[in-house]
């Protein structure tokens, strides 16, 4: 928890950095206000998804006439980073058996990404490259060499995408009238929970000219939340607590049926 | 309707939950066992992860155990003396089997093994009980009388630690409920089984015990065998997901009532070919899993710890 808050802090830092470094010249032409519709999620017990309406605006400075288009605007949603463990099948004496094994870091628990025209038309590899445009684009941590790496990645992405935890522009960013956008991202019920990160990026022929982003938590609640905190933090406790369920269950139901 | 499972982490159609667990119980009311076999695979089959089946399906035999040995209780159908010994194998089992379980979690290879011992102990048994199904069958068409010995004397017999179990009628070395219990205690480790389907054939064939007091004694120590096995497995890798147990319980407590009577109409080699059926349809469709090429070759799980 204490690293994913560190986390978080860190990339608001670089988001900073790049908003403040490659702006400054643009600052005057336009700016970026933003919001989500939440920024609390409870998962309770009845939890089945929910969508996130993700808002803002483009300010234009109106001195700028020649500037006609409003923009592109990419809006991305990672959830907390996660340690993945990575397995391959393999046919051993007739049966499909675990071999080889790879561990990654830094492996982002959800990402959406939502934009209003494809990205590879708003901006150029490099760019979408360094601010991890896209689930193809994005950068888990891991010791092995590329090439033995890459199948693996691919894996991650594939059942991320399939778990409707990775999404990749499904759904496009709206314009509304002159200046204001929206979109939705879809959190599903088996969203992980953590600390998640909103963030929006405004381009103009290929170029960044703001960046924004917004904490977003998506928290267990209720009796759920009991549950979980209980067995992780006193399991030994829980593990009688669970048994004593049962036995007054199982007691219970003797009792009931008694008369039979 | 679905529900969400705090420790499994997904949501769940709460009607399928409460229905697998009233056929599980349905099952067990009819045939005398405890289900785990066929429920852990089925809780699988619906998403939930393979070590919380486990974990969680021994918290849910625990219950249905308990009310099992009170009715049985009542009847003296109980050999507490023969119940201790077993459970005493069973319970350094049940250590051995979780050490296992998390060695192999560690390694990647749980699933593997689930599957394979599934595959190997429900072809095994089931195609024994199929095989003696049948021949009851032949034997009770043709009207034989030959009525057999209370039960016979192997080498088993001969081993040193003897005691006098009454209720059994027995006097054997007890190194053979011990080691049987622990073989149990490391089955229902890993495959989240109370290991009724292992044991009562065991007490019957091989400890030579009447069969009235077989599913009760059995019952009696696997009360203590799946608690032990919910505990380790809370405290080791905290896989033991209250609120499924609680579903399951629920359902499957009323289709162990309707089950009886169902199990009541039927003779006994009837119930037992079909449960030698169903059991012989689980190993196959786990084997053919095993075989089969997989949709995807890769597989995700969180790292570390």
């Amino acid at each position: 928890m204490r690293y994913a808050c560190h986390r978080l802090v860190l990339s608001l830092l670089t988001l900073c950095a790049i908003s403040t470094l490659s702006i400054d010249s643009v600052r005057a032409q336009s700016s970026l206000v933003t919001d989500i519709s939440s920024h609390l999620i409870s998962v309770t017990s009845d939890f089945t998804g929910t969508e996130l309406l993700l808002f803002g605006a483009v300010k234009i400075d109106s001195d700028n006439e020649e500037q006609l288009s409003l923009g592109d605007v990419l809006v991305v949603v990672r959830g907390p980073e996660e340690d993945v463990v990575v397995r391959r099948k393999e046919r051993v004496a007739g049966i499909w058996v675990n071999t080889d094994a790879l561990e990654f870091t830094r492996v982002p628990s959800f990402y959406a990404l939502a934009s209003n025209r494809p990205v590879e038309e708003i901006a150029a590899p490099d760019v979408l490259n360094r601010l991890r445009i896209g689930p193809s684009r994005l950068r888990f941590g891991a010791e092995n060499p590329e090439e033995i790496r890459l199948p693996f990645e691919e894996a991650i992405i594939r059942q991320k995408s399939r778990a409707k935890l990775y999404s990749d522009q499904e759904t496009p960013v709206y314009f509304l009238g002159d200046t204001l956008f929206r979109t939705t991202v879809s959190i599903p019920a088996n969203v992980p929970v953590g600390d998640y990160i909103a963030e929006f990026y405004l381009f103009r022929d290929g170029e960044l000219l703001g960046a924004q982003s917004s904490p977003l938590f998506i928290k267990k609640s209720g009796l759920g939340r009991q549950i979980f905190d209980f067995a992780y933090d006193y399991p030994a406790l829980y593990g009688m607590a669970a048994i004593i369920v049962a036995i007054l269950a199982g007691w219970l139901a003797a009792a009931i049926f008694r008369k039979d | 309707m679905t529900v969400y499972l705090p420790i499994a982490e997904i949501s769940v159609n709460l009607f399928l939950i409460l229905g697998m667990g009233g056929l599980i119980g349905l099952l067990s009311g009819m045939f005398g066992v405890g289900g785990g076999f066929l429920i852990t695979p089925l809780l699988i089959f619906v998403g939930i992860p393979p070590a919380v089946a486990v974990a969680t399906v021994s918290n849910q035999i625990t219950a249905a155990s308990v009310s099992g040995v009170l009715a049985h209780w009542k009847r003296g159908n109980v050999d507490f003396k023969m119940g201790v010994v077993l459970l005493i194998g069973g319970i350094i089992g049940s250590v051995i089997g979780i050490w296992i379980f998390t060695l192999l979690a560690s390694i990647g290879q749980v699933d593997l093994m689930i599957s394979l011992s599934y595959v190997i102990f429900l072809g095994t048994i089931g195609g024994l009980m199929f095989i003696e199904s049948i021949n009851a069958m032949i034997k009770s068409r043709k009207g034989s009388g030959t009525r057999k010995k209370l039960h016979q004397h192997y080498w088993i017999h001969g081993l040193p630690f003897k005691m006098r179990f009454r209720k059994s009628k027995l006097y054997i070395s007890a190194i053979m409920p011990l080691s049987i219990g622990a073989l149990v205690g490391i089955l229902s480790a890993i495959m989240g089984v109370g290991g009724g389907f292992v044991m009562v054939p065991a007490m019957i064939y091989l400890l030579g015990m009447p069969t009235g007091v077989v599913i009760g004694t059995s019952l009696f120590q696997i009360i203590f065998v799946t608690a032990n096995v919910t505990l380790l497995h809370a405290i080791s890798t905290q896989t033991v997901d209250v609120m499924l147990a609680l579903l399951l319980m629920s359902s499957s407590v009323i289709g162990a009532q309707i089950g009886t009577r169902f199990g009541t109409k039927l003779r006994g080699e009837q119930l037992r070919g079909m449960l030698a059926l169903l059991v012989i349809a689980v190993c196959l469709k786990l084997a053919f899993d095993l075989v089969i090429t997989p949709d995807d070759l890769y597989t995700l799980s969180d790292g570390g710890n």
